[in-house]
């Protein structure tokens, strides 16, 4: 498993109060990315998605932790690194997209200056040589007349973009690892399409491996090769692309195929999952989909149930549907 | 809207709807220091008569500038005044007047300041430009000006104080208005049909007034200042009428041989302020709760 | 970023009623003085010869509107009256004046900055932590103490005890004046620190919760150069106005300061004529104390432009 790129084995994520755990939001997450893999996290907001991807960059806010667990990057721990070492990691080796680039990029600073500003630190570049990877990297993720655009303030550009403006930055190092969290929802379709050309084409240039937080299918399926499903803090189902969203096991993800529009089949009906997700204090014992799910039985309110192997590389957490293989 | 923001307007909410009960008022710990301090000083000023130990304004010529010892705690001034008497007789008069030079410029300004608020037009647009005018005077500068043109005396200095300080109660209470004005429960007071004057005083009012009131506590501490320094510059209450300025002022000349004549009434001008300021923190997160930071 | 300054003139325009209000007022200044104004200012010294020739003096003889216009057209000529005491031009004693009260308020400003902007940015790290309890008491404490009362504490400590710096006056040369200024202008910094602190503590605070804060530790950046590159200049936008609003504060704080460290400027200036009752004078200072704080609203719409590039001043004007 050494060849693993990221690994993340039973991460669990939480607020502490007096010093004791109260409330966990991400219960027993694993999952792993090879090198050159693009992994999706796919899941309603609340799911624990943003927070486990914030959890590899290091960047959960103030008052919520990793509770326990172990995420490793190239073999190495990142939660038991110093500190020093792991920002060391942040920019050249792994890099993070945010979802809404109005508000990732500082209001107050030139965005050729903000990109530039990892190449300057980590590479080591001048400041003449650092803008001159910036408009680069600029050019690269599209942008046109990228020596003036170098020079304009976030709010003067457009959201699109702004978001080629995070991209820019985010690859201007040359990672081997990039973390998106939901990097094309706050942009119009037709730019999300764009931006997700830019993404792909970059990372197939560099071999750069991609997380990629969404809530959206059809963006999990048009981007990523492998991916999982999060349900309020655990991971229900995972394995390759095809085989999740082909042959998916747990009912959960086949609610949520149901509820998606296909756009080859536009005369299917759209079937909404009924319920609500459970409230992070309100998380009911065992399967926390038991509440809305039409195969429940007594057994799933009782404990949650174990990840099991349901064909080659692709697992579902559901004593329903996943004992097949069993 | 993403997830953060409407967790945080929920707990907004929440805090806005938070009971103002007594329990919370206790447990604001910032208002019960606040209380106990000005309480005290409050108490000492006015039982001034009783513990002072000897008459603030007496001379003894023949014990002056004496080291505190048992007769006099604090020892005496460059008179033989008893410094300790002087600095509790000193509280009846800071105090005071801190106090009252509060009311003239708090009514003056939130009567303008709410009218101009609510009917807006020319009225507005005039005082606006009054208001700029005046915030172009340093208070200070306004008040020592002030206290020279009507001669010193405790009612210059009411007079200076109300001429400048005004102006902040009308622009703190204008600005509350024009938010309040637009609030739902307002409008449909007025569609109602209740009149213009019934919904300022029954509906803005009471919303506004906590602003203005908060506010008054830090001009509390402003004005004790400006009399403070109006007594150290020589400009303020009269002597030989204890004074917690003035006696700063006395005591600066022996500060190489008697530096605890200077020291000690700035410490309780400190205090008193500190208790005024937590008094002032206090009343705000309990008066508006939504508003803390 | 020039064309971002092009609202400078229309703001000028702006400030004009404003600048003439302050002149009305100044003005009337001298007809708030009870009786015959003449009679008021010469006090013990009145005569009936020396109260005429003052009334034509001050042309207190004439209608109002017309005693305002020679004001104004006075004015213009930079003539602010002479001095009753000292029988020189008004306009004169503020030339010598102004130099030190401005030398000791814009070291006053840097100084409080280097107060300031460490306690702010040790508090706003861990907000409810100790440190940032230590450093509201220390703004609450700051807030109650009396401007003159500093001083004297400092000059007690600094200049009584440890003899490192002088009781008072100006010096001669420019090095000496650094020096003499010192513990006046630390008296002004720690006065107007409380202010600052707390704005720059919740706006750092808030910055510190920022997205654009996270992108910048996702680049790898922390401690000192996330601090000076993302936090500090983002944090002091709002500083920057509320420093605007108590620098006229800090002009009148300056005036009693003066007084305690016998320094000649305007604040020794304005008292000694006010004792002396030397009215012209305490007129001239108190009007440049005014039209100087309508200068500084306007540069601090200039600096807050070039600070926060999304403010876009022409609008703010006309509106």
């Amino acid at each position: 498993m050494t060849d693993m790129l990221l690994e993340v084995e039973n991460l669990v994520i939480g607020m502490r109060r007096a010093g004791r755990p109260d409330a966990v939001i991400v219960d027993d997450v694993s999952f792993s990315v090879a090198a050159h893999e693009r992994f999706g996290i796919v899941g309603e907001s609340g799911s624990g998605k943003s927070l486990t991807l914030r959890a590899v960059a290091g960047l959960l806010p103030k008052g919520v932790e990793v509770l326990s667990g172990r995420i490793a990057y190239a073999g190495k721990s990142l939660t038991g690194m110093p500190p020093q070492e792991r920002r060391r990691l942040m920019g050249p080796e792994i890099a993070m997209i945010f979802q809404e680039p109005m508000t990732a990029l500082n209001p107050v600073i030139r965005v050729g200056e903000q990109i530039a500003e990892g190449p300057r630190r980590h590479l080591g570049l001048s400041k003449k040589a650092a803008n001159t990877v910036a408009i680069e990297m600029m050019a690269r993720t599209g942008i046109p007349d990228p020596e003036r655009r170098a020079r304009a303030y976030p709010h003067e550009l457009s959201g699109g973009l702004r978001q080629r403006i995070m991209i820019a930055m985010a690859v201007s190092c040359n990672p081997r690892l990039l973390l998106c969290d939901e990097p094309t929802t706050a942009l119009d379709v037709t730019v999300q399409h764009q931006v997700l050309k830019v993404l792909e084409g970059l990372c197939a240039d560099t071999g750069t491996a991609l997380i990629f937080v969404t809530h959206d299918l059809a963006v999990v399926n048009q981007t990523c090769t492998d991916m999982a499903v999060m349900y309020s803090g655990h991971i229900v189902e995972s394995g390759t692309v095809a085989d999740v969203l082909g042959d998916a096991r747990h009912p959960y993800t086949q609610g949520l195929l149901g509820s998606a529009p296909d756009f080859d089949r536009p005369e299917r009906r759209l079937v909404p999952i009924p319920g609500f997700p459970p409230s992070l204090t309100s998380r009911p014992a065992g399967c926390p989909f038991a509440p809305r799910c039409a195969l429940a039985v007594d057994d799933c309110s009782k404990a949650m149930p174990t990840t099991e192997l349901v064909a080659p590389g692709h697992t579902a957490a559901c004593i329903m549907t996943a004992g097949v293989l069993a | 809207m993403s997830t953060p923001t409407l967790l945080l307007a929920a707990r907004r909410q929440r805090r806005a709807a938070a009971p103002r009960t007594l329990k919370a008022w206790y447990q604001n710990r910032a208002l019960v220091a606040g209380i106990i301090i000005v309480g005290a000083l409050v108490l000492v000023a006015v039982l001034a008569p009783v513990l002072a130990p000897y008459d603030p304004v007496e001379q003894d010529l023949l014990n002056t500038l004496a080291d505190p010892s048992a007769a006099h705690l604090l020892g005496t001034d460059k008179y033989g005044r008893d410094v300790l008497s002087r600095l509790i007789w000193g509280a009846q008069v800071d105090l005071r007047i801190g106090f009252l030079a509060v009311l003239i410029p708090f009514v003056i300004g939130t009567v303008v300041g709410a009218v101009a608020g609510y009917f807006g037009g020319w009225f507005d647009t005039i005082l606006m430009r009054i208001v700029d005018v005046f915030f172009a005077f340093p208070f200070y500068v306004m008040v020592i000006v002030l206290v020279f043109i009507f001669g010193s005396g405790e009612f210059s200095i009411y007079i200076a104080i109300a001429a400048v300080s005004w102006v902040s109660y009308a622009k703190i209470v204008r600005g509350e208005v024009l938010v309040a004005k637009q609030q739902d429960y307002v409008v449909a007071a007025r569609l109602g049909g209740l009149s213009h004057g019934r919904v300022l005083v029954r509906h803005i009012g009471p919303n506004v007034l906590s602003q203005a009131i908060i506010y008054a506590m830090s001009d509390i501490v402003m004005d004790i200042m400006a009399i403070v320094t109006l007594g150290y510059l020589g400009l303020g209450i009269a002597p030989p009428t204890a004074e917690w300025g003035s006696m700063i002022n006395d005591g600066q000349e022996f500060i190489t041989t008697q530096w605890q004549q200077a020291t000690i009434p700035g410490l309780v001008v400190v205090v008193a302020s500190l208790g005024l300021s937590l008094l002032g923190d206090g009343l705000s997160d309990v008066l508006n709760p939504e508003r803390r930071k | 970023m020039l064309h971002r300054l092009r609202f400078i003139p229309a703001r000028l325009i702006q400030s004009i009623p404003v600048a003439f209000g302050v002149t009305l007022i100044v003005f009337f200044m001298a007809h708030l003085l009870p009786g015959n104004a003449a009679l008021a200012l010469l006090g013990q010294r009145a005569t009936a010869e020396s109260v005429a020739a003052l009334t034509t003096q001050l042309g207190l003889d004439r209608p109002l509107p017309e005693q305002y216009l020679i004001f104004l057209a006075q004015l213009f000529q930079g003539n602010l009256g002479t001095s009753l005491t000292y029988q020189v031009p008004v306009s004169d004693l503020l030339v010598q004046a102004v130099p030190v009260t401005l030398a000791l308020l814009l070291y006053a400003l840097i100084l409080s900055l280097f107060i300031s902007i460490p306690l702010a940015a040790l508090a706003a790290f861990r907000p409810g932590g100790s440190r940032d309890l230590g450093v509201r008491g220390f703004t609450l404490v700051g807030q109650g103490m009396p401007q003159f009362w500093v001083g004297i504490m400092l000059l007690l400590i600094f200049a009584v005890r440890f003899r490192l710096f002088p009781v008072g006056g100006y010096g001669t040369t420019q090095l000496d004046h650094l020096y003499f200024l010192f513990l006046p202008a630390l008296t002004l910094a720690i006065s107007m620190s409380p202010t600052i602190i707390r704005s720059l503590r919740s706006s750092m605070i808030n910055v510190l919760e920022s997205e654009y804060v996270g992108t910048a530790k996702s680049k790898g950046s922390y401690g000192i150069s996330l601090f000076r590159g993302h936090v500090l200049r983002n944090a002091a936008i709002p500083t920057v106005s509320v420093i605007g609003v108590n620098l006229g504060f800090l002009v009148g704080g300056s005036l009693v300061i003066e007084r305690v460290f016998a320094l000649p400027g305007l604040g020794s200036l304005m008292i000694n004529s006010i004792f002396s009752r030397d009215f012209p004078t305490v007129q001239g200072v108190t009007l440049f104390v005014a039209l100087f704080v309508v200068v500084i609203g306007i540069l601090t719409d200039v600096v807050y432009t070039m600070l926060d590039p999304r403010v876009d001043m022409s609008k703010a004007v006309r509106a």
